[in-house]
Order: C-alpha cells, then structure tokens, then sequence
C-alpha cells in the first residue's frame, strides 16, 4: 500500500551522524563514510511511526518527511 | 571602441550569416579583438525589441519551435525554461553563464572575448522574454573587461532597457553549477544549494531566475533576429544549430570551433589540424564527459543522439584527444583527483565518496593495488546522493575511463606498468593559478 | 511550643530537600553535559546505539527540569532565608546570598532557553536551535558556582567529592568537544572547500592535500 509519505536527506545538512539507521534499519543503510542510503524512499504504512521517530531524532535536522497532499501534518506518534 | 584593421574587415554582413554559412557566433577571423558595437551591428543588424505580453510569448514560441538547448552541459530545452521562468511569481532575474569553471574548455572565454555584445543581446533579450529588469552576467576573470567594455558601450548608446550588470565569476569548477552560482552572486559563495526550491521558481533573492550559459543565449540572440527555421538550417532535426567545441591535447591547432551538430567526431579533429600524433583515446564532453576509443568515436556524429552508441553526450563541448603513449588511467587518475579537490565539500558522498574514488584509481594508476569491487561499490555510492550534480559527473567519467581502458587496467593490476608515460595532457589548476 | 517546634522541622524538611536536590541536579546537569557531547561527538562505548545516547541525554534534561521545580520551590518556600519569587527568573534578585542565588536563577535562566527551544527544535530549525543550545556552556559554570556558593555543606566530604567529580565530568567533555576533529557544518564562506579531516578514521586514505 503506498501512503504518500516520502522520506528525504538533506545531503548538505546531513553528516553522517547515524542516528536514523539505528531507528529506522528497514530503510536506511550506511555507506563506506557513515552517511544514511535510502533504499526506496516510500515510507510503508508499518513504519511511519519510525520514520517520524528518525526524523525528531536527526541531530542535524537533516532528515525530512514530505507528507502527502491533502493530509494535515505529522503522523500520530506512539507514545511511551 | 575597438575596430578591425583594414586587412582584417569583416566582409560578410547579416545577410550572409543569415543564409546559414558559417560561422554564426565565432568571427570569421581570429586575432582581431572583440567586435565592437558598430562591427555587432554591422554583421548581426540590430536586435528587435518591443517588450509587450503577446511579443514575449510568441518569441518563447519561437525559440521552441528553433529547438535550442542550453549549451552549458545539459542540454534542457530553453524554451521550456523561459517558460518556466516567465511563469513565477515575482519579477524574474537573468544571470548569464560565463564562469566556464571547466579547466579545459575554453569556448565560453572565447565567445566573450570575440562577440560580447551577440551575448549581451541574448541576456537581455532573455530578460524581456521571461519580464526580468535586470540581466547579471557573471564572466570568467579572463574575459571581465572586455565583457565590462561591451556592456558600458551598450549604456552609452542606451541601447537596453534592461539594467546590465557584469560581475566575475568564482574560480571554482563548481562555481558554474546554476545554484552556486545563483549563492555566488546573492553572497559571495559559490557552493551549491539543497533543491526545493528550484532555482527557475525561487533563486537570487527568492525572485524566480533563468540561469543560461552564454553560447544558448548568444544563439537566442540569433534566433530572435532570423527566426527558427534559419536555425534549423543547420545541425540535425532533433538536435538543430551550431555548437562550440574546445579542442585540446594532440591536435596541431588546438582552439575553440564552432560546428555543426552532428559533425562526425573525426571531422571536429580535422577542424583542429587533426592529431598530432596516434591516439589513445579521447575525452568526449568535459570533464564530466565520457572517455571513448577513438576508432569507436570517430565516425559517430557529435550530438547527443550520435555519443549514446558510447553512452556519452557533447556536455561542455569538449573534445580532448589523449596520444596512444600517454597512460589514459593516469590522466583519469589526475582528473578524478581534481573533481575530488573541487567538490564543495558540502555532502558527505560526494566529499568522501570522490576522495576515496581519487585515491583508489591513484593506487591503480601506480600498479599499487587495485580493488575493483570496492571501487564500483564507493561509485555507486558516490552517484546520486549529493546536492548538485557534481558526483554523479565525476563517476560518469569514470566509469567511462574503467570501460575504455580494460587492458591497461589488466597491466596495472598486475603491478606492470602500461608502457606509457604519465604526462599531464588535461589541465588540472591548482587553485588561485589561471 | 509543640507548633513552633513542629514548624521548625518541617522547615527543616524543606532545608534538606532543597540541598538535597541541588546536589542531584548537579550530577544530573553534569551528565546531561557529558551526554551531550558524547551525543555530538560520538565518543560514546561503540556499543551503545548513538540514539540511545541522545535520547538519555533529553531524558535526563527533562528529569531534571522537574527536579530543577522542586528544589526551587522548596529554597523559596523555607522559612528561614528570605529569596522572594522574583528571583526564580530575575537573576541577584533575592536579597539572601545575592551572588550565590543569582548564579542558581542564571542557569535557570539559560538552561531554561535551551530546554524550550531543544523541544521546539523541529519548528525553529537546525540554526536558531544550535545558537541557543551553546547557552549550556555558560548554564553549567553557573549552575556550578551556585552550587558551591549557595551551600553550606562542602565540608562534607562526599559532597566535595561530588563537586570535584562532576567540575572533572564536565571538564574532560568540554575539552573533548574542543578538540573534536570531526566532521562539523556546512563550511562558512571562503576561498576553499572544507576538507575533510586527515585522521577521520572512517575516510580512506589519500595523498596529501597539494599546494595551494
């Protein structure tokens, strides 16, 4: 099922901190130099909290969500 | 004002470059200084003006129907830019692409240096077609008085209802990418910006901005006079015009041509003397280009249709001609090294990704060691993942050089040497020399 | 008599909470500082998962924002020193230890902008953030001189050596930072492009950078 919700690096923001491979491993690998590959960057229903979860965690805020049109903003976010 | 000597006069008028002989951009001879406004006008005739809604939209029109396509690289349609200019928000801005940060190219410098005032017609006729008030033409240090000189001649004659403004570019191979050089002229820093938003919807000062190298501006300029069936005379049907092209290395003249597109490869050689000795292979495009075997690249017609068969493209216009006993790795190595050194150093892939691909066909190109999994591996990582193109050029050529130069590869492995000496055929400035 | 005695110790209770608690906030806003830079700097034990350190680190801000409530209350609450509310928020208000006092409501102060806007990071951005965040090297010294000046107890001896330990926590992260040659920001503007460090132990190895 596609969601519409397409994650993206800020290649320029980024600097290979690596906090969003360890949260979110199902898409985001690290290359030779430590920095984030995304593998496809569709976000599955399964892993939007994830996903959200990366994007807060970023050090350098360079991990963004692009929400689809229409929807009204950030995905719930599970608590505890 | 500058004026050419009796012995030199330019013969032909308007009339006949109209016809379709050539040159088109590039004067019939060289040596005689850049044509001053008096000569422009006397071989060009002046350029039509008139600035309302319905003028604009049919000459955008027409210059789609003419096909040209930016000459800086890339090749995207210029219509479909300046439509997409014209169409934004705000008032739009021109900025004119003469920064030529590609070391071995040289047709940018060239075109400015010979025909100013052809491109200063096309920057601001560019600038009534999309509504802009200002043009800001950003010229390599080596051209910047010439390009000064033409532009205060035009506000002598008030030639313009546009405001011209010449300002030097960056001596940076990056600084010519649309978005550094849109940072460049905002604040004095030629580093690329992250993409949303696109430069033709939001760039210098947030206005939507039309960056064009100088060539397609100077053919827009051409266009506007004689209109698109004049310049589809030349070239192919799906590629039309003229092109300049920078011939370097063993070729006895080497210098800047302009040519038909889909003149035969080896015809672009003759153009420059043809070789200077055997060769080895060519660099097809720049340094972002594709490297070929010249028996392969020969007969193939210099248009982007032509170079598929090689997987390349004319990009910067550059065709350098490597001798059969230069060692083509080590060149490869020394450019690959150069692209390394002038990344911006923004991106983490580029900048690492890069300098491991430099020091890895380093090693190969000194029988050192040589590991090509890993290589194809930091390749495929290094492409794509950067804020501007940069990588993903400098892996293209690459790759290219891995394709073309198996067997010298085979021998370096091996710890042999290939035979050739390393000499240095492509410029590879250090930074701050010309 | 039995209500003034009973009011004697209760403010006493009050007396002990509020120290005790300023010396957990102590090694609580010690190790929040150590986090932080273990967090930027990724010198952490290679096994812990560096999320892991940057959520401790925010944890822990946040815990100590609440007990940050508690021993703030309780010192003004007490009975036997005068310091006022004003002088939660407006530094060399509390006409009781003026200096020492006012060094506690500085750090108040200044972590307080680092706490607000580290939850508002996302809305404020990368730049806006990190310029406030530096504040928390000016709201530990602060928040350390009030803790020796504030007190009356550092002749006890494990309450010096929480002192000493923490001054010697934060020392030896603040150095680490200092001397931390990885990869920082964008470049500022200039001539060249940033290089990336020589001894970065993730970047292969390269000639040396040529001539300028």
């Amino acid at each position: 099922m596609i969601t519409g919700h397409r994650l993206r690096v800020d290649p320029i923001a980024c600097d290979g901190r690596g906090l969003c491979a360890e949260v979110l491993p199902e898409m985001i690998t690290l290359d030779d130099w430590g920095f984030p590959v995304l593998r496809d960057a569709e976000v599955p229903p399964g892993l939007l909290d994830e996903a959200a979860e990366a994007v807060r965690l970023c050090p350098r805020l360079a991990l963004r969500l692009d929400h689809p049109p229409g929807t009204p903003g950030a995905p719930r976010r599970r608590t505890g | 004002m500058n004026t050419l000597d009796s012995g030199q006069r330019l013969v032909r008028g308007a009339a006949d470059v109209q016809a379709g002989r050539f040159p088109r951009l590039l004067p019939e001879r060289f040596g005689a200084g850049p044509a001053g406004l008096e000569d422009h006008v006397a071989r060009y005739g002046r350029l039509p003006r008139g600035w309302d809604g319905y003028w604009r939209e049919e000459l955008i029109a027409e210059v789609g129907r003419a096909g040209l396509t930016g000459r800086g690289g890339a090749g995207f349609p210029t219509a479909r830019k300046l439509a997409a200019v014209a169409a934004g928000r705000d008032v739009p801005v021109v900025i004119a692409n003469g920064t030529e940060g590609e070391p071995a190219s040289a047709k940018d410098k060239v075109l400015l240096a010979c025909a100013p005032h052809l491109v200063l017609d096309g920057a601001v006729l560019a600038a009534g077609m999309v509504g802009a008030r200002q043009a800001i033409v950003v010229a390599h240090d080596a051209v910047r008085e010439v390009v000064h000189g033409a532009a205060a001649e035009r506000r002598r004659a008030r030639l313009d209802q546009v405001k011209v403004k010449v300002m030097t570019g960056a001596d940076r191979f990056v600084g010519g990418e649309a978005s550094a050089l849109v940072n460049w002229v905002a604040h004095g820093v030629p580093l690329p910006t992250a993409s949303p938003p696109r430069i033709f919807e939001s760039g210098l000062h947030g206005r939507p901005t039309l960056v064009q190298n100088v060539e397609t501006l100077a053919h827009l300029a051409l266009i506007a006079r004689w209109g698109a069936r004049w310049f589809r005379s030349l070239g192919t049907p799906a590629e039309p015009g003229s092109m300049l092209v920078t011939v370097v290395g063993a070729v006895r003249q080497p210098g800047v041509r302009e040519v038909e597109i889909g003149t035969p490869v080896g015809d672009v050689l003759g153009l420059a003397g043809g070789p200077a000795a055997p060769l080895g292979a060519l660099l097809i495009g720049g340094y972002f280009g594709t490297w070929a075997d010249p028996a392969v690249a020969g007969p193939l017609p210099l248009s982007a249709e032509g170079l598929l068969a090689i997987g390349g493209s004319p990009g910067a216009g550059l065709v350098a001609a490597l001798p059969a006993d230069v060692c083509g790795l080590a060149e490869t190595a020394r450019v690959a090294r150069y692209l390394a050194d002038e990344s911006a150093g923004q991106c983490g892939p580029c900048v690492f990704g890069l300098g491991s691909i430099a020091g890895a066909l380093a090693d190969l190109a000194t029988g050192r060691s040589y590991e090509p999994a890993r290589l194809r591996r930091w390749m495929a990582q290094a492409e794509g993942r950067g804020a501007c193109h940069h990588p993903d050029g400098a892996v293209r050529m690459v790759r290219s050089a891995l394709a073309v130069f198996g067997e010298e590869i085979d021998r370096h492995a091996q710890g042999w040497c290939c035979g050739r000496r390393p000499a240095g055929v492509l410029p590879v400035p250090l930074r701050g020399t010309p | 008599m039995a209500v003034s005695a009973a009011a004697a110790t209760g403010s006493q209770y009050l007396w002990f909470l509020s120290r005790g608690s300023g010396l957990v906030l102590l090694v609580l806003f010690s190790v929040v500082v150590v986090l932080g830079v273990a967090t930027r700097t990724g010198s952490a034990p290679r096994r812990w998962p560096r999320f892991a350190v940057a959520e401790l680190h925010r944890t822990l801000s946040l815990f100590a924002v609440a007990l940050l409530a508690l021993h703030v209350v309780t010192a003004i609450l007490d009975p036997f020193v005068t310091i006022g509310w004003a002088a939660t928020v407006l530094p060399f208000a509390s006409p009781y230890r003026t200096l020492a006092i006012g060094l506690g409501t500085l750090a108040v102060d200044l972590g307080g902008a680092v706490v607000v806007t580290s939850l508002a990071r996302q809305r404020l951005g990368q730049r806006a953030w990190r310029a406030v965040h530096w504040l928390a090297y000016l709201a530990w010294p602060a928040a350390f001189l009030h803790s020796l000046t504030a007190g009356n107890d550092l002749g006890i001896w494990w309450v010096a050596l929480i002192e000493v330990a923490s001054a010697a926590a934060v020392a030896t992260a603040v150095l680490a930072r200092l001397f931390d040659r990885g990869r920082e920001g964008p470049p500022a503007p200039g001539p060249g492009p940033r290089r990336p460090p020589a001894d970065d132990p993730r970047h292969a190895a390269r000639p040396t950078a040529r001539a300028a």
